[in-house]
């Protein structure tokens, strides 16, 4: 297929799934709010942190109040990462490859757009949040189910699943992280309600509650780093999200796994095989923030591998 | 809803006869649309435009906020044509279109209709569409103009002529093919019985035509649309053409000449392209060619067309005959090269380079339409009765410096047909712009394009001025 088409089919699908986390992580605060009424102060400044445009926010809002907040991640054109920035994107891109994806998948998508970018979105998402930013999760799973049944399981698809499993590989670290920045009432709380409730909420951003819960029981540290970063079958794990990606990278090119003949290749296999032979107390061990640093440039250089390998053949 | 109160007004009506009994090919339309209660019809048309928004069948509204896309206005209210009416039309642009490829044959070989008279040689020579560069050019089975679209229109006597020729690279089509679905999808009852016939095989027929213009070395024909980019207003209709076709919809930046070929830079390499349907003109096509200051074309994308390497439709040069000067002779090519008399009438035209012509048009501005040649879309065009003095002025000057550049033809009284306008029906006219597809033999999409125009009085159906468009019924 055409370059310029995969990458714009890579870049869909990643703005999509971006879009989705982006209302993901302001529902851990928004279930948050709920259950430590009470119990703890809410907190605002741990979603921008884990966002990536903390120091844009700071230069354009003056606190990280919740109506603030929801703005900066929601609708603020000016933040690339937005919502409406991410499905806008996500909706050019699908523009320049419409002859591409399905009808209805283009319809979907189109449909996001006007959703989002309708004149009373900002109110609703205001009023009645927990309801707004679920609407965006169903219609990215809307978008991915119709792909899945209306398109063709060939190259295109496989580009956009690659796109998918990397971002929210990200994605997936970066909730992670929201505990690293959600201050505990004191020290001595760890492992009281509040932390417990915490974790909770990050699992529970994920859709990954009842699945930790059948496989690990009770709230841990330690099971909720194992199930987010190593759990093989949850679909938003780390690791199940690179094993995909590295699945349609493969199915992309035909080479066997194990074996490279691109950069993209050699950067993704590298990184799977690392998180092969990881596990979560290592992990605690050398600090999770740091991990989680170090993962997220790693997915920045199995990026620019993609981008060099397919998309800038001259 | 009822047509009561609907008036002709003296005008040519397709659904309705003038004393207001519906046409017979319309009797039952009218029936089923009169038993539909008026909150039921407007609810229907909103989700109509609500499907049109969705399928993102949209054009920008410039120095507006991004949200503020509009859909093509569409109504309801379709365009029948009976089966004997369409007939004739169908032979009528069959006819034309095989004189006007003989034509534009014959205007870069040994131009012997010049040479017989026929055609005067500066009115070839000094057609804009003319390219010296594609003089001796063989396309593929000497087919040059592969897709066509024709403008037709009625007059008060119910007259169909033919208005223009778009040869170039006539767009509306995706409208015709969603228009339909959109009907299909918001009234499938009134479509019970009628026996209308489908439009929906066009991108079909379309591919089998590219595949059947492509250069004798293809085995496995590679056919791909070239667009602008995403910024051209009919790039919806680019993209949804090589999704129906399942091709490739490529951007001159995705294109480069290897190895004798025009090639596209794929994930997995170079790989060769046999057809273009290129929605680009001539002069975009190739700098170092055509326009050497144009960024959007493939350099030596011409050399690779003139060994035979590659097929572009329609073939370059081909404008040739889009010049609305040329347009008047096509009665006499279709007596010269096919030695028939035209089924279609043109519209009687003075041509303003004759200077016979040109006193009578300059005396007569108040009740003739004035075109520039070589311009579209309702640019460049005076609508004497409607204009204001100083319109009429300005154009008679123009005329006088550049008669050649300007052809006027009596101001037709187009038909109109009931549209829905606040919550009644008012009559407004429109046009028919049917598609024809020219491979092995002519084919003529039995349906087009009815655009309307919306304004009251309006005789300008162009969608960048005000324009509309219904779906049109052919039936079996």
């Amino acid at each position: 297929m055409l370059s310029r088409v995969a990458e714009s089919v890579y870049w869909m699908s990643r703005s999509i799934e971006r879009a989705e986390n982006v209302a993901r992580v302001v529902g851990v605060n928004l279930k948050l709010e709920i259950d430590l009424s009470g119990l703890a102060q809410e907190q605002w400044d741990p979603m921008v942190q884990v966002s990536g445009g903390h120091s844009d926010f700071q230069k354009r809002y003056d606190a990280a109040t919740r109506a603030n907040v929801i703005e900066f991640l929601t609708f603020d054109r000016k933040n690339p990462n937005s919502v409406a920035s991410c499905v806008a994107s996500a909706r050019e891109n699908a523009r320049t490859v419409r002859e591409m994806i399905s009808s209805e998948m283009w319809g979907e998508i189109n449909d996001f757009y006007l959703t989002v970018t309708a004149l009373d979105a900002r109110e609703r998402a205001l009023r009645d949040a927990a309801d707004f930013f679920q609407q965006v999760q169903r219609t990215s799973h809307l978008i991915e189910g119709t792909k899945n049944e209306t398109m063709e399981h060939g190259e295109a698809w496989h580009f956009s699943q690659l796109g998918r499993y990397i971002e929210r590989a990200d994605q997936t670290s970066r909730i992670l992280d929201v505990k690293y920045f959600l201050l505990l009432p004191s020290a001595s709380d760890v492992g009281n309600p509040v932390d417990d409730l915490q974790w909770s909420a990050l699992l529970r951003s994920t859709s990954g509650f009842e699945a930790y819960r059948r496989t690990f029981g009770l709230v841990s540290r330690e099971s909720v780093v194992a199930f987010l970063l190593f759990d093989r079958q949850f679909p938003r794990s780390v690791h199940h999200c690179v094993a995909r990606a590295q699945t349609s990278l493969h199915a992309v090119t035909g080479t066997p796994l194990r074996r490279f003949q691109n950069q993209a290749e050699q950067q993704l296999g590298r990184l799977v095989s690392e998180l092969d032979y990881s596990d979560a107390s290592e992990v605690i061990g050398r600090g999770l923030h740091e991990f989680i640093d170090g993962l997220q440039g790693r997915f920045n250089q199995v990026g620019d591998a993609i981008t060099a390998s397919f998309f800038s053949l001259t | 809803m009822k047509f009561d109160g609907y008036s002709t007004d003296g005008f040519h009506d397709e659904l309705f006869f003038k004393d207001g009994t519906p046409r017979p090919e319309a009797r039952a339309l009218v029936e089923r649309i009169e038993a539909l209660s008026e909150g039921e019809l407007a609810r229907r048309h909103q989700a109509a435009e609500r499907a049109l928004l969705r399928m993102g069948i949209t054009f920008n509204v410039y120095g507006e906020e991004p949200s503020s896309e509009r859909i093509f206005p569409f109504d309801i209210i379709p365009r029948i044509v009976p089966s004997d009416e369409w007939a004739l039309i169908e032979r009528g642009l069959q006819q034309r279109i095989r004189a006007l490829n003989h034509f534009i044959d014959d205007v870069y070989h040994a131009q012997r209709i010049v040479a017989d008279g026929v055609v005067p040689a500066e009115v070839v020579a000094s057609s804009q569409g003319f390219r010296s560069q594609c003089v001796g050019l063989d396309p593929p089975g000497g087919i040059w103009c592969h897709i066509t679209g024709t403008d037709l229109v009625r007059d008060r006597d119910g007259t169909i002529y033919v208005l223009e020729d778009n040869l170039r690279c006539p767009s509306g089509v995706s409208y015709v093919l969603e228009n339909r679905a959109v009907m299909k999808q918001t009234f499938p009852k009134v479509f019970e019985g009628l026996a209308v016939r489908p439009v929906g095989d066009y991108p079909g027929r379309l591919l089998r035509m590219l595949e059947e213009v492509a250069p004798r070395r293809a085995g496995q024909v590679s056919v791909a649309v070239l667009t602008p980019g995403v910024y051209n207003a009919a790039y919806f209709e680019h993209s949804f053409l090589a999704q129906q076709m399942g091709v490739e919809l490529v951007e001159g930046r995705d294109l480069v000449v290897a190895d004798g070929l025009l090639r596209m830079r794929t994930t997995h390499g170079l790989e060769p392209i046999d057809v273009l349907y290129r929605r680009i003109d001539d002069d975009f096509l190739d700098p170092t060619c055509f326009r050497p200051d144009s960024a959007l074309g493939v350099p030596g994308l011409m050399d690779v067309y003139r060994a035979g390497g590659l097929t572009l439709v329609n073939a370059p040069g081909t404008g040739v005959a889009d010049d609305k000067v040329v347009y008047a002779y096509v009665p006499e090519m279709i007596r010269y090269y096919l030695d028939e008399e035209a089924i279609l009438p043109n519209v009687p035209t003075y041509l303003c380079w004759r200077e016979s012509d040109r006193r009578y048009v300059l005396d007569h501005l108040d009740q003739l339409v004035v075109k520039a040649a070589n311009e579209s879309g309702g640019y460049g065009m005076l609508i004497g009765p409607h204009a204001s003095d100083a319109e009429r002025q300005d154009f008679a000057t123009r005329i006088t410096a550049d008669p050649r550049n300007y052809i006027a033809q009596p101001t037709l009284a187009l038909s109109r047909m009931p549209t829905r306008v606040d919550n009644g029906f008012e009559g407004r006219h429109v046009d028919l712009r049917p598609y024809i597809l020219y491979g092995n033999e002519p084919f003529v999409l039995p349906g087009g394009l009815t655009r309307v125009a919306l304004r009251k009085g309006s005789l300008v159906v162009n969608s960048s001025q005000g324009g509309g468009s219904k779906d049109t019924w052919v039936l079996g």
